[in-house]
């Protein structure tokens, strides 16, 4: 007797697969209340997706398990979750912990005078090696971390402070940027990320500081130098560059902006922040001798007095008063800092990255409140964020398209994969147009829809996600495993399916869909592959 | 097969997971405007790494040009390997010989001194202002091209407007919501692609998931459907075997096809000369073999359709006037753009010649800018394409469009 064929087995497969790897849970139906805040499974969705880089199997439960609110708050405070899962897949990546120093020792960088596009082999731009490293960990950090909100807090702010890795000395700094700068400070207060890193030689080389120097002083005034060594800056080294090779912009004197413009219209106030381009000049003039001594030996941040420009300044119509040296720009990042309108600006950034690309002003104006009550608690404003209604209103789930890191590091999840992060998947999100750390422009890479679409984008993600779906990416093997074992096992279906009803019809045509591309059942793979690609995956 | 309708209907019945229309999404209009100039085409070559302009367009009868540089001038024509003539005063390098006949047709001219205002001597802020097309500007996110393309209807049997060869999308074609960034067009592996692409083509199906064209499966169907084999390479073609070769035959396969092909862009690197750049022979010349062959391949390819097609070379800036310490030049200020096509006034070198005279050079050393890059482009952009207004191409800057009237006629 012919074993009778299940008419329903194909189109319940490809339910099952479109919720669990597009984890699109349908229907509230029931509500598991924790001090309020919604715990149905698509919420509990839309949080793994804001909070982290989307859902793995197994994570409804647990989240479940500790209850909402203590899942957010234990994300808040990074530090409490244990992550050795995660620091075990990193263990072999050695410049992850090497100093600055010891990375220009590991891997010399050209002498300026022998620097020649021929002389390497083509493609491997010096220091590759470091980047390499960084990219596979970061992708593996979205993958396998616990420590989800501060991987993807530590990506928004390297994003809001992006330094170029590719740029002059930066392969060689951009190790300690990430993690001695931005991700311990990725929760903590905005003043403190903010001097950290206007003081770190990765964002004084990226954005031209380190070679801007001001007109001498009048006559009469002393040597600034020599001020500037009595001032006694406690964060700085107080030496002066030791050779005058290594200092050769001092001897341009001439003021550079570019630190000045993007830390007024990016860093802080933002475009519409009611500054001038005087605003931007006065700020720049303060900045004059924020230097990198021996830059491409040992790069450390310096004020170096000889090229500080000592006229008097003022922006945003204050007065900078005669705190002298480096504390002019101490003063004018306080300034910045307090201001409502950086509140407001990093307010709303972080509503367009967590909540929707067009975010409801009543919530950016709350979460600039705590911002300015908190004097810059990030944790603080991401706490109002993530207890707001706003971000738990039913249209701002999938209201975000993913990045493209965001759709590989997802797909690695939802699909269980296991992956040593490697150059075919760096290779993809180079293609993607975001490869990680090689964001040319100071804006960083955007969180927003419209930087992300296009007819090149619909190619390149649907043959990404049938590559993944087929084992094609050497290094990451995707976990069908649980796919396969529930297809047979009804129990497990419908404990994921939550008991959610769907019409029969929507089963069956959603099913019509694999069908028409020859996809049938026992082939968890392939339907995967459909499933990455469709137009729901794409969102988050 | 699945109508969009039925999709609809499933969407709203499965409460969103195929939601037609994404809340929160800002919804992009991608409107156009403009009707291109029927079947033109603009190639853009970009040469990266700062081409060092009086190697490739030397310009012998200055008197200060050879004593700059003692080690690395190519020397007047007549000479051992001596420039190629073109007017008089300026020759071509003899490894651009392949290019020399288009000049004597008058179809290749010259744009000298040209380059960008901007200061910076980097190479990534000036390759990328370049492309954006706002000097000094870093935060513009598309690029001159693309924002040409939006503004421009697709032809209606289109299969492909706009094409980067590359596996990135480069800077200058962002904007365009359909332009393709590829290695290859025509390749076995490219129906792989385009045929994975239209598999998925029911499940978008009046979603936005990802804001686009309406036309972008449309477009990628009929690529996917053209049999490129349909369009030999011309007999006479002889492209080198080199990354640029290969780029530029598929360039001219693409524009034989009549797939609709509004602009295309192409890389070719290595132009970073600082150490042993050679004179008529060396490293340089290598490159510039390689950069002629192909384009010059490319034009014998193209046979009549030339007249339709304009390329046009830049680079992100000169080289210093002077030889350096490694028989060398580091990075400078202006550079020479070539231009190639049927509808040029070739056979003249434009724009105004600076002098290499101490006092001439920009900052007492490199090649000063008397033409600002963006005239070029622009001239380029509404002579050939069409486009007439420039002012949202070129924020803030007024192009001085004479010069369309000289290179295009």
């Amino acid at each position: 007797m012919k074993p009778r064929r299940d008419p329903f087995t194909l189109p319940v497969l490809v339910l099952f697969l479109l919720l669990v790897l597009s984890v699109s849970f349908v229907g509230a139906a029931e509500t598991r209340d924790t001090k309020g805040l919604p715990s149905d499974d698509p919420a509990i969705v839309h949080l793994l997706n804001r909070i982290g880089y989307g859902p793995r199997p197994g994570d409804i439960p647990e989240v479940l398990k500790l209850g909402i609110d203590e899942f957010i708050d234990k994300q808040l405070s990074p530090d409490t979750i244990p992550d050795a899962g995660l620091e075990k897949r990193l263990e072999g990546f050695k410049t992850l912990k090497m100093t600055t120093a010891e990375l220009i020792e590991a891997f010399p960088p050209p002498a300026p005078k022998n620097r020649t596009e021929n002389a390497r082999p083509r493609g491997r731009r010096p220091g590759h090696e470091i980047i390499l490293d960084l990219s596979k960990a970061k992708l593996l950090r979205a993958v396998y971390s616990e420590r989800r909100l501060q991987e993807v807090m530590t990506d928004f702010w390297f994003n809001h402070f992006n330094v170029f890795a590719a740029k002059g000395i930066l392969p060689w700094v951009v190790t300690s940027y990430e993690r001695d700068v931005i991700r311990p400070r990725a929760l903590g207060n905005f003043r403190d990320l903010l001097g950290t890193v206007a003081e770190s030689p990765a964002m004084l080389f990226y954005l031209d500081n380190w070679m801007s120097a001001g007109a001498p002083p009048p006559a009469g005034t002393g040597d600034p130098g020599r001020q500037a060594l009595r001032s006694r800056h406690p964060r700085w080294f107080r030496e002066l560059p030791p050779s005058r090779q290594e200092t050769s912009p001092a001897k341009r004197r001439g003021i550079n902006e570019n630190y000045a413009r993007e830390l007024l219209e990016l860093h802080t106030l933002g475009v519409d922040g009611g500054y001038t381009q005087e605003d931007v000049r006065q700020a720049g003039l303060a900045f004059t001798g924020w230097t990198i001594a021996e830059p491409r030996r040992h790069p450390r941040a310096v004020f170096n007095g000889r090229m500080h420009d000592g006229s008097q300044k003022t922006i945003l119509g204050r007065t900078i008063p005669p705190v002298g040296g480096a504390k002019e720009g101490d003063w004018i990042l306080d300034l910045l800092a307090r201001h409502p309108k950086t509140a407001e600006h990093v307010s709303r950034k972080l509503a367009v990255h967590f909540v929707s690309d067009d975010p409801p002003p009543a919530l950016v104006a709350r979460l600039s409140r705590t911002f300015r009550e908190t004097d810059g608690d990030i944790r603080a404003v991401l706490r109002t964020l993530l207890h707001s209604a706003e971000f738990w209103a039913p249209e701002a789930r999938r209201a975000k398209m993913k990045t493209p890191f965001f759709l590989v590091a997802s797909a690695l999840r939802a699909t269980g994969a296991e992956s040593d992060g490697g150059l075919p998947l760096l290779r993809v999100l180079k293609e993607m147009g975001q490869p990680s750390y090689l964001c040319q422009p100071p804006t960083g890479y955007k969180s927003t829809a419209e930087a992300w679409g296009g007819s090149n984008a619909i190619v390149q993600r649907t043959n990404f996600a049938v590559a993944l779906a087929e084992n094609r990416f050497p290094g990451t093997r995707l976990n069908t495993g649980f796919i396969a074992g529930a297809k047979t096992d009804d129990s497990a279906l419908s404990a994921a399916l939550m008991g959610v009803p769907l019409t029969e019809e929507s089963v069956r045509t959603v099913a019509a869909a694999a069908q028409q591309h020859g996809i049938g059942p026992g082939e968890p793979n392939r339907l995967s592959g459909l499933i990455l690609g469709s137009p729901e995956f794409q969102r988050r | 097969m699945i109508s969009r309708r039925q999709l609809l209907k499933i969407s709203l019945a499965a409460g969103g997971i195929l939601a037609a229309r994404w809340p929160g999404a800002v919804p992009l209009s991608f409107a156009s405007s403009e009707t291109p100039r029927r079947g033109k085409t603009l190639v853009v070559v970009f040469q990266r790494g700062g081409a060092d302009g009086l190697s490739m367009v030397v310009p012998y009868g200055d008197p200060h040009h050879a004593p700059l540089r003692p080690g690395i001038a190519v020397p007047r024509p007549g000479s051992t390997e001596g420039a190629l003539d073109l007017d008089g005063f300026f020759g071509l390098h003899p490894s651009l010989g392949p290019l020399h006949p288009f000049w004597k047709e008058r179809r290749l001219a010259v744009v000298h001194a040209v380059g960008s205002h901007d200061v910076t001597r980097s190479h990534f802020d000036a390759q990328d202002y370049m492309e954006n097309g706002t000097p000094g500007n870093k935060q513009t996110f598309d690029g001159w091209l693309g924002r040409s393309l939006r503004t421009l209807d697709v032809p209606p049997q289109s299969a492909l407007s706009s094409l980067a060869l590359g596996s990135t999308m480069p800077r200058i074609l962002r904007g365009d919501p359909r332009a393709l960034a590829l290695p290859s067009v025509t390749s076995p592996r490219a129906k792989t692609l385009f045929g994975t692409a239209m598999a998925f083509e029911p499940l978008y199906a009046g979603t936005e998931a990802l804001p686009g064209p309406d036309d972008a499966f449309r477009l990628i169907d009929r690529l996917n459907r053209f049999d490129f084999s349909r369009v030999p390479v011309a007999s006479d073609a002889n492209y080198p075997k080199t990354p640029f070769g290969q780029a530029m035959r598929e360039t001219a396969t693409a524009i034989k096809a009549d797939l609709g092909l509004i602009a295309v862009f192409v890389d070719s690197g290595g132009w970073d000369t600082h150490v042993n750049q050679g004179g008529s022979r060396g490293q340089l010349a290598n490159r510039l073999a390689d950069l002629a062959g192909g384009i010059a391949a490319f034009a014998k390819d193209l046979g009549t359709k030339l007249d339709d097609v304009v390329l046009l070379t830049m680079t992100e800036f000169g080289r210093t006037a002077r030889e350096n310490g490694n028989r060398g030049t580091d990075h400078g200020h202006g550079t020479a753009f070539f231009v190639l096509g049927g509808g040029v006034r070739g056979g003249k070198v434009y724009g105004r010649w600076p002098g290499l005279r101490p006092q001439d050079l920009y900052e007492g050393r490199d090649l000063a800018v008397t033409t600002d890059f963006r005239d070029v482009a622009a001239a380029l952009l509404t002579g050939h394409l069409g486009i007439p207004n420039l002012q949202t191409i070129f924020p803030g800057h007024a192009p001085r469009l004479e010069i369309v009237k000289q290179i295009l006629g």
